[in-house]
């Protein structure tokens, strides 16, 4: 059975097969299975074997080896995995007909084994399969085979990436996705902000505007074609959207004051905003294929940084109306606001979890930022990090990852102020830099790519 | 060294104070910025065809989209107060930089003072 895994999609616009492979037991053991609880936290990472995809030719083995790497890379940064020294490794395999020698792979600790060969076709495409074997048990636990361009070959990595990390965590994966988010550069008082866009791992960078405008907060569209983003564009401060594939830039409707903190609904039918005007911002809805617009809030205060839930009934904002900034939830109509916050100090950049289950925000307290979650509620306030300047979460599809911006506090002689990309697990652990070719700030997590 | 042009946006920098400052996360003005902003009034009246924009500003120790409404919040008590003194509406403009454009660079009380402000732009 074929089945059709990918659209068009940007540059990487080759339709991609995949095969679902039989998936076969080896012996009857009754050892459990090899599964990981990523609900617990600092678990130690589980050591993997990934060696490269061989293929029978110089460009197949090529790729195979480049596809081994990214894979291991996307695996190790997650934080639960260990990929093993190759140079341990005591079998090879020729084939995939080769069977792992299990004893071979015990000897050096594997717990998994990702067996997988790639091959640049007689036609030019390529073609690739892998097998997830759990070592001690003896137990295939995923087998697939892909079929794209060999331009996709990255692609293909991030996917098995996924299929291996749902495997054994029982969580969807985030590895075939995409970060959007401001480059930036320049002193302080004249920072240059571009938007760019990058695959998670970093590759694949690019810059999308050249500079000349000051741009923020840019977010996804759920078709993942789209960014709404705010521009300074002529000097007149309004929300845009950005079309991925054409590059063309169009201002959000007509309005009479300036437009920000723009975020698309689940369904990206509509996009929510804050329009600032008089003194007062409040919050309005626009929908992108009527054009019409839709006031939620109408007060005096700051009401901002609206966040649609997964379900697209509720909103989360962030609002000065009880005196200083706290998050609220509103239903989608804009009725039955409701203060969730509690705690001591200022809120923030509310933003609901892909999975609804919680929701990240930004903290201000004794002088310090932190990012933190709690749930819809209000209840179960946890903070995962705190520094000089930390701002702006954002979530990892699987809702099990967020990413933020860190910056560090600057000298009168402007040394610091650096401002980079870090992610973090829900639980707290495996905070990392997410290395970006220049300074950066306003991450935005793309969905899974479709 | 000449004199600046009556009327210009150097002529107004030299005769009338250019900026008002505000206290952390507030939009209210105080007894100097009053002072500042009668100063530009003043300029104003005698140059009734110039038009303004009024900078909205904030420190650093906020989030990013919260400061874009803050400086538009203090841009707006610019305004309001100059439209009381009797300049029309038409003349003045505002423009939130949240805090995006700081005057003064530093992590540190004088520096984020100095980014909490609104600063009166005269047009070219």
């Amino acid at each position: 059975m074929i089945k059709v895994l990918s659209r068009a999609w940007g540059r990487l616009g080759a339709a991609l097969f995949a095969v679902a492979l039989g998936v076969a037991g080896f012996s009857g053991a009754a050892r459990a299975e090899l599964r990981i609880d990523i609900t617990r936290g600092n678990v130690d990472p589980i050591p993997i074997a990934i060696p490269a995809f061989g293929g029978g030719d110089e460009q197949s083995s090529r790729v195979g080896a480049d596809l081994a790497g990214v894979l291991q890379a996307d695996l190790e940064r997650s934080g639960l995995f260990r990929g093993i020294d190759p140079r341990a490794f005591i079998q090879s395999f020729a084939s995939m007909q080769v069977q792992p020698r299990f004893p071979d792979w015990q000897a050096i600790n594997a717990q998994g084994l990702v067996q997988g060969r790639a091959e640049v076709q007689a036609d030019g495409r390529l073609r690739v399969e892998f097998r997830l074997w759990d070592v001690f048990s003896t137990q295939q636990l995923k087998a697939q085979a892909y079929v794209t361009e060999p331009g996709n070959w990255r692609r293909i990595a991030h996917i098995i990436a996924d299929a291996v990390y749902e495997r054994l965590t029982g969580e969807s994966g985030y590895f075939d996705t995409r970060i959007v988010y401001i480059a930036e550069n320049g002193p302080a008082t004249k920072r240059i902000k571009r938007l760019a866009i990058m695959d998670q791992d970093g590759a694949n960078h690019r810059f999308l505007t050249d500079g000349a405008d000051l741009v923020l907060t840019p977010r996804f569209s759920p078709s993942l074609q789209e960014i709404t983003y705010m521009s300074y564009y002529n000097g007149v401060p309004r929300v845009y959207l950005y079309n991925i594939d054409s590059g063309k830039r169009e201002r959000l409707g007509d309005f009479p004051g300036m437009t920000f903190a723009p975020r698309f609904s689940p369904d990206g039918n509509r996009v929510i905003m804050s329009m600032a005007r008089g003194g007062s911002s409040d919050i309005y809805t626009m929908d992108l294929r009527t054009l019409e617009r839709r006031r939620l809030t109408n007060t005096p205060a700051i009401d901002t940084s609206p966040s649609y839930s997964p379900d697209s009934q509720r909103i989360a904002f962030n609002s000065d109306r009880g005196g200083n900034q706290q998050l609220y939830v509103m239903n989608a109509d804009g009725s039955g606001v409701r203060r969730i916050s509690h705690g001591a100090g200022l809120y923030a950049t509310p933003v609901w979890s892909p999975r609804g289950d919680y929701i990240a925000f930004t903290k201000i307290a004794q002088g310090r930022f932190f990012i933190g979650v709690m749930k819809p509620d209000g209840t179960g306030e946890r903070l995962l990090s705190d520094g000089y300047l930390v701002e702006g979460p954002t979530w990892a599809p699987n809702g099990r990852v967020l990413m933020y911006f860190r910056q560090t506090p600057s000298d009168s002689r402007g040394r610091g102020g650096d401002s980079y990309l870090y992610s973090i697990d829900l639980t707290g652990y495996n905070e990392r830099r997410v290395v970006t070719p220049v300074q950066a700030s306003d991450p935005a997590w793309s969905p899974l790519i479709p | 060294m000449n004199a600046p042009v009556p009327g210009t946006p150097e002529h107004f920098i030299a005769n009338a104070k250019d900026r008002v400052f505000f206290a952390f996360d507030r939009s209210d003005l105080d007894e100097s910025a009053v002072k500042t902003l009668m100063g530009q009034t003043a300029w104003l009246k005698t140059y009734p065809n110039t038009k303004v924009t009024v900078e909205g500003h904030a420190d650093e120790r906020g989030t990013r989209e919260y400061n874009l409404a803050l400086g538009e919040r203090r841009a707006n008590a610019v305004k309001q107060f100059l439209k009381a003194q009797g300049i029309a509406d038409a003349r003045v403009k505002v423009i939130s930089y949240g805090k995006e454009r700081p005057a003064v660079i530093g992590s540190n009380e004088y520096a984020w003072a100095q980014n909490r402000r609104a600063v009166t732009v005269v047009a070219k």
